[in-house]
């Protein structure tokens, strides 16, 4: 063959998505991956929110392999001596179909890339791009393993670095305030110790977020989300406030403190560490977004930036998914009409406005300037703490009223403060 | 807890494929600086460090590929690239 349709840069879920799309179109499709096999390379916190991507995919999550589904959630504000938590369960995150799944990368994108297969589609591991061929400005295929490989289309599902959309031209130069570093270890506990620690029944899952001393009062936070028999444990951090020139953090000393919580502790109390892991993750939302659509290429998924993080939900995972199927679609239409130019193209990034990947990303692209807030981070975690610790102290003496015991913590300068803050926190 | 760990044992956790060259390099002449510096404290792995003499040394053995040094220090400084393919680190969990 002389000619691919279609090179697909990557196999994580972006490049299988577009990849499975496509398998049974009579497209001649390659997914070219850099691991020795897709997930190889990959790794979320995390979990999986399926109710997007459900009708792109039919039948195909059935028998997926997720850990578990997610029942219970919690957030935690994390003071130095304190910690102040809210649970949630309720009845729909118990019933079918679940709407979120923990899964480990390894085992799912490798199982993805397996039913891409089945379905006729080629996936190639061990096979790193090189470089990209433009033939005069137009992206015309890749150069791997020292083989020129040419195609109508070349899809960048590469992940968030994406060095093909930046050989393509098509990134800014990355700015550090739109990034996040994730690190993660997986520590094994076998299932009944997870159900009986997080009170779970059955395949039930239990997803916790930690916001505050955590990351030392700076942008990010803690995860904890239970797998069939692990728990992925782990910290995200601002790459900006990690690097920060007058006391950059020590990151990995970071999850070992972490551990060390006593809120932490005892939750992986005789585990063992089975494998850390570290990833760079888009938190730049809607306005950090660059081209995604080029002559001969789009960008997807990671790649493209397309996650989104609102505090409670951290989502990414199905952005990808969609957006590789949406750029199949696209390839589609372009290959119907014989031009793969950037403006028959270009029904890609309409396909995503008019999906909730680009719905959701303008919705909430206020989002990353609210949720950067040092106060976050910082201040209220300790306020939380401190007004709890007073509420709940019953002295040797007289207990003051609860509402002065409130209102001790509250001046009028900090209740200006907090009023200022939920007025911004209104944009999200 | 789960024993505490320092960061060589964790990173021995990891299955690594080992490549002919390293992936990163510290572009010549460059290892004095200061845009480098950040890359110790902030490399998940701990792979940079600074010698007797000021300079900052760079070992790719046990680089999980997350990219934060490209950020961090960036391109002008380092020459930075991933493994070949087939080599680097290999999850099993991810």
């Amino acid at each position: 063959m002389d000619k691919f349709d279609v090179i697909i840069a990557g196999a994580g879920l972006a490049g299988l998505g577009a990849a499975y799309t496509l398998a049974g179109s009579g497209l001649e499709v390659l997914v070219l991956e850099r691991g020795d096999y897709p997930g190889a390379k990959n790794m979320t916190g995390g979990r999986l929110y399926l109710n997007p991507v459900r009708s792109l995919f039919p039948d195909l999550f059935d028998n997926a392999p997720f850990e578990r589904f997610i029942a219970h959630e919690g957030v935690t504000l994390l003071a130095k001596d304190r910690a102040v938590a809210m649970h949630y369960t309720g009845r729909e995150l118990k019933d079918e179909p679940h709407h979120s799944y923990t899964i480990l990368r390894a085992k799912f994108d490798r199982w993805l890339g397996e039913r891409v297969e089945e379905k006729g589609g080629t996936v190639l591991s061990k096979t790193r791009i090189d470089d990209i061929i433009k033939d005069n400005g137009k992206i015309a295929g890749v150069i791997a393993g020292g083989d020129e490989l040419r195609a109508d289309v070349v899809l960048a599902c590469d992940g968030v670095l994406s060095l093909v959309s930046e050989k393509a031209g098509l990134r800014k130069p990355a700015k550090n305030s739109n990034f996040a570093l994730g690190i993660k270890e997986v520590i094994t506990l076998d299932s009944t110790t997870i159900n009986e620690r997080f009170g779970l029944e059955g395949n039930e899952g239990a997803a916790r977020l930690f916001v505050g001393k955590v990351t030392q009062g700076k942008f990010g936070g803690g995860f904890l989300y239970t797998n069939r028999e692990s728990v992925s444990l782990g910290i995200v951090m601002g790459i900006e406030e990690a690097a920060e020139e007058t006391q950059p953090i020590d990151v990995p000393a970071l999850i070992e403190a972490f551990k060390a919580r006593p809120e932490i502790a005892p939750l992986i109390r005789g585990g063992s560490s089975a494998e850390y892991s570290a990833h760079i993750i888009p938190e730049g939302g809607f306005r950090a977004i660059d081209s995604i659509v080029g002559d001969g290429i789009l960008v997807t998924g990671d790649a493209a930036g397309l996650a989104l993080n609102i505090g409670f939900t951290v989502r990414g995972m199905e952005f990808a998914l969609a957006s590789g199927y949406f750029a199949a679609q696209a390839v589609l239409k372009a290959k119907e009409a014989g031009r793969f130019d950037a403006g028959t193209l270009g029904i890609y990034r309409k396909l995503l406005e008019e999906s909730f990947v680009l719905k959701d990303l303008r919705n909430f692209r206020d989002t990353p300037s609210v949720i950067g807030n040092p106060r976050f981070f910082n201040h209220y975690p300790e306020l939380a703490g401190a007004i709890m610790k007073d509420i709940y102290e019953v002295p040797a003496g007289r207990k003051e009223r609860i509402y002065p015991t409130v209102r001790k913590h509250l001046s009028i300068r900090e209740m200006w403060d907090i009023f200022s803050d939920i007025r911004r926190t209104m944009k999200i | 807890m789960s024993e505490k760990l320092d960061l060589k044992a964790k990173l021995g956790l990891d299955v690594f494929k080992p490549a002919a060259l390293p992936h990163i390099k510290i572009r010549e002449g460059m290892t004095r600086d200061p845009r480098l510096t950040p890359a110790i404290r902030v490399c998940p792995a701990g792979l940079y460090s600074e010698n007797e003499d000021g300079e900052i040394v760079l070992t790719v053995d046990g680089c999980l590929e997350c990219g934060t040094c490209r950020l961090v220090c960036g391109t002008e400084v380092l020459d930075w690239n991933y493994p070949p393919g087939g080599t680097g680190v290999q999850y099993r969990f991810g």
